[in-house]
């Protein structure tokens, strides 16, 4: 059976599923034969991917909230009076 | 259990504080992340991590190693958060839209190509990916990261930050599989939207 026709308008909001193994097999026949012929789809996706990997290069410290040195600072004293 | 969750385990319950530093530094930024998906402020996020840590070191000597230790560690962060938490019911709004701005593609009625993009706006060409490296693009994805809906947020830096699995994610944040990758995917698709305007 041809895959159904998808169009990139749909296209752009299957990426994510398509890319975590979670769409049917139709449905990735289908993404798989877009792609084979349209190279803005592709470049979208490429470029999803490619922000998924650039956010695993972030340092933490750069991205993410810390505990606060105050806070830190209370957790040691509670592990010290345990000992 | 790891080989490295028996040492560090060896060395808390043996007293060594540098080594109970190390972790809480290491862990709590992608606690405080998981907190703040349950909790209003950061303020109480800390506290729920904080409530999570001491947790942890009243339940140390009974730990039996079932599961990796930050797995436990998580799993006593999520009970925690839940009681200090919101029950969530704005789900709908945050998740409903397109992710590409629908100009950017042709009609319905389009006679050629329907839905496909228009010529003006294909995606924009962007560096190859050694300059994902560069420090001025890293810091865009920083600031864009942290504009994000707060459950994208928590997702994405879960996901692609701190490197959870999917099914972690879903378990640490109450989500289901599908919501959890229709979270990843508008963050994504923000993120990716952000990288593209500062290419062209």
């Amino acid at each position: 059976m041809t895959p159904r026709d998808i169009a990139c308008q749909e296209l752009v909001e299957l990426v994510t599923e398509y890319l975590e193994g979670a769409l049917p097999p139709d449905e990735v026949a289908a993404v798989d034969r877009h792609l084979a012929d349209c190279d803005s789809c592709l470049r979208y996706l490429r470029q999803m991917r490619a922000t998924g990997r650039a956010l695993s290069l972030l340092p933490t410290e750069q991205v993410s909230e810390t505990l606060s040195e105050e806070a830190v600072d209370t957790l040691l004293a509670a592990f010290r009076r345990r000992h | 259990m790891l080989v490295a969750d028996t040492e560090v385990l060896a060395r808390l319950r043996a007293g060594d504080e540098v080594a109970f530093a190390r972790i809480v530094r290491a862990w709590s930024p992608a606690m405080l992340r998981v907190a703040r998906a349950h909790v209003h402020s950061h303020a109480t996020a800390e506290e729920v991590v904080q409530e999570t840590w001491i947790g942890v070191l009243r339940a140390l000597d009974g730990f039996e190693g079932r599961a990796q230790l930050r797995t436990w560690v998580f799993r006593i962060l999520v009970n925690v958060a839940r009681r200090h938490g919101k029950r969530e019911a704005r789900m709908n709004a945050e998740l409903a839209g397109p992710t590409v701005d629908p100009a950017r593609f042709r009609g319905d009625d389009d006679p050629e190509w329907p839905r496909h993009w228009r010529d003006e706006g294909v995606p924009v060409e962007t560096d190859p990916e050694p300059a994902l490296l560069a420090r001025e693009f890293r810091d865009v994805l920083a600031v864009a990261l942290a504009e994000l809906p707060e459950r994208q947020r928590a997702v994405v830096e879960l996901r692609d930050v701190h490197g959870l699995d999917a099914q972690e994610v879903c378990e640490l944040l109450d989500l289901t599989p599908a919501n959890q990758r229709v979270l990843l995917h508008r963050g994504r698709a923000r993120l990716r939207a952000v990288w593209e305007a500062a290419a062209s």
